[in-house]
């Protein structure tokens, strides 16, 4: 009992808010250095084998 | 008053197996049959089941087997307290009954766990070149749906027609938050569109309001009446509306949110003015706005957008919550839930964005987004769906759910331990318990009872009718000083049956 969960203002909004943040230069960005790196991973990883991937993707009998 | 919102999530995984050929129960049995090696203890479900049936095509994996995957061996109820087992050609986990939102959320996560462990341990089996893959979803975009379903005690009082009416406004909108996005269109009978991203997994196959089906006409309202405790009191809403959440904050809002518009209704106090008009065209309109700009017809001949619902219905639950003594959750739970609920509506309005590392879809969607504006990708590129895919993976290496990082509730140490020990706060703590401590002398356990076999006596049955009774607190002490099944049985008064209740 008495635990917060999630407290309200413990979002993760850094570079959004964070007026120091916001004056780095945009390639500094934690959340868009972060996306671009799990991109690049994707890339990688899709670049071959999504057509069949997806294709092979097939389930039956789900309720 | 409301009824305690004792809940629990039911979850359908996506089965792939590659490099051999093999009918999806089979390897879904393989999956659920290799977690009986663990330390773990197992005892049987009394349900019927399906046998497996092998395909004698393609490789032979006999040989990677266990001697025998019986039905003894798939369907099994596990020392948390949850029920695992082979259902409609996929393995599934039912978590343990209960008490709080976050321990829900908490056995919801430790069934990933669970399901990654008998993947990685079915994997060490398969002969080179074969393997199983595992993932947390709801459709394989070529029309097949499985499910991700939700249950939450209801008191017996309330009207059954009164309860679907109102709860449908919340499944209708609540996606906005705890839908896990899907790349492409489908029908139940089909594929419309591989292009587009919607908020749902789950929208597309919604094709009735009110129904008992869950595999086909699926009903927004499932009207399954089975309690799984007394029935006298209790009812058991069974939904099969939600998509399978990989954002640990997202299933805590879905469960939360549910919870506490449910306890609203039962205590009568659900604004009547958002009924919806037309819920089964709104429910795919709503998924295919990620835009969340477009408006929904009320019964009243208004119009809203699904936030704007969502904005009035979390007000409403904030004034029952202000005048209520008691919601259905702990009053620090229940005040914990709504925090976070009108956050989230609040960011949803205003930087979408700044949820994407707690809501699904949004989290999926910048994938999506990202991949197809770095190479200029056509919408039907497979490059997207397959991001659709891997977002749920179990696979750590391939899972983009996990390479995002999403907002954690648990460490690792916790989720290990709730694979393995049940909730102090419900009747599974003495299922749970139990089958660790006396697995050899069940027979076998259900939701509500469980069967001993007690040495030159007959069977003896222990009936669990109360979700909230046979908790820590009330048993505790006598699973631990009991040396037998008979001191133990002697000890709860269970002697002689036919019945009583923990």
């Amino acid at each position: 009992m008495g635990e917060r969960v999630f407290k309200q203002h413990e979002q993760d909004r850094q570079g959004t808010t964070d007026t120091e943040a916001e004056l780095q230069p945009k390639e500094h960005d934690p959340i868009k250095t972060d996306l671009d790196s799990i991109l690049d991973q994707i890339d990688e990883v899709l670049e071959e084998n999504a057509e069949e991937f997806v294709k092979s993707y097939v389930q039956k009998g789900g309720q | 008053m409301a009824t305690p919102k004792v809940c629990g999530i039911e979850t359908e995984y996506g089965i792939l197996l590659s490099g051999a050929e093999v009918d999806p129960i089979t390897a879904s049995s393989l999956i659920v049959s290799a977690y009986k090696d663990s330390s773990w203890a197992f005892a049987s479900f009394d349900a019927s089941h399906e046998s497996p049936s092998r395909d004698a095509r393609g490789v032979n994996l006999d040989d990677y087997l266990d001697p025998v995957i019986d039905s003894k061996m798939i369907n099994t109820v596990l020392s948390n307290g949850a029920r695992y087992y082979v259902d409609h050609a996929h393995p599934e986990y039912s978590s343990p009954e209960c008490a709080t939102i976050r321990d829900a959320v908490l056995f919801d996560v430790a069934g990933e766990f669970i399901l990654r462990e008998s993947m990685n341990k079915a994997n060490e089996r398969l002969p080179e070149g074969v393997r199983i893959d595992l993932y947390k979803n709801n459709s394989d975009g070529k029309g097949n749906s499985y499910g991700c379903h939700e249950n939450y005690l209801i008191d017996r009082q309330l009207p059954f027609a009164k309860l679907a009416a109102f709860i449908t406004t919340h499944f209708v909108t609540r996606q906005v938050f705890c839908g896990s996005g899907k790349v492409g269109h489908e029908t139940p009978t089909g594929v419309v569109d591989q292009s587009g991203f919607q908020i749902s997994q789950r929208a597309d196959f919604f094709e009735e309001l009110v129904g008992l089906e869950t595999t086909m006409k699926r009903p927004i309202v499932n009207t399954r009446d089975e309690p799984h405790c007394d029935p006298q009191k209790y009812r058991r809403l069974h939904v099969i509306v939600g998509d399978a959440n990989m954002s640990q904050f997202a299933t805590y809002l879905k469960l939360g949110s549910t919870a506490l518009v449910l306890s609203m209704i039962e205590d009568g106090m659900f604004p009547q003015h958002l009924l919806i008009a037309h819920p089964v065209h709104a429910i795919k309109q709503v998924s295919r706005d990620v835009t969340m700009s477009e408006q929904v017809l009320m019964a009243d001949g208004s119009r809203m957008t699904a936030l704007a619902i969502q904005t009035e219905l979390c007000a409403a639950v904030r004034a029952y919550f202000e005048t209520s003594a008691y919601c259905g959750l702990t009053r620090d739970e229940a005040h914990d839930v709504l925090l976070n609920w009108e956050q989230t509506l609040h960011d949803l309005a205003t930087e979408p964005h700044a949820l994407a590392k707690k809501i699904d879809w949004i989290a999926k969607m910048q994938l999506v987004d990202g991949t197809k504006k770095r190479h200029s990708l056509s919408d039907s590129d497979s490059r997207l769906k397959a991001i659709d895919l891997m977002y749920h993976s179990l696979d750590p290496k391939v899972c983009l759910a996990t390479k995002l990082n999403l907002l954690h509730m648990f460490d690792d140490e916790t989720i290990a331990a709730a694979a393995q020990q049940p909730p102090d706060t419900t009747r599974a703590f003495f299922r749970g318990r139990v089958v660790d401590k006396w697995f050899d002398h069940i027979v076998n356990a259900n939701w509500d009872s469980i069967v001993f076999d007690v040495t030159n006596r007959p069977l003896q049955k222990v009936y669990m009718n109360e979700p909230l009774k046979g908790t820590r607190e009330l048993t505790e002490s006598i699973i631990n000083s009991s040396t037998s099944i008979e001191e133990l049985l002697a000890l709860l008064g269970q002697q002689d049956l036919p019945s009583s209740t923990l």
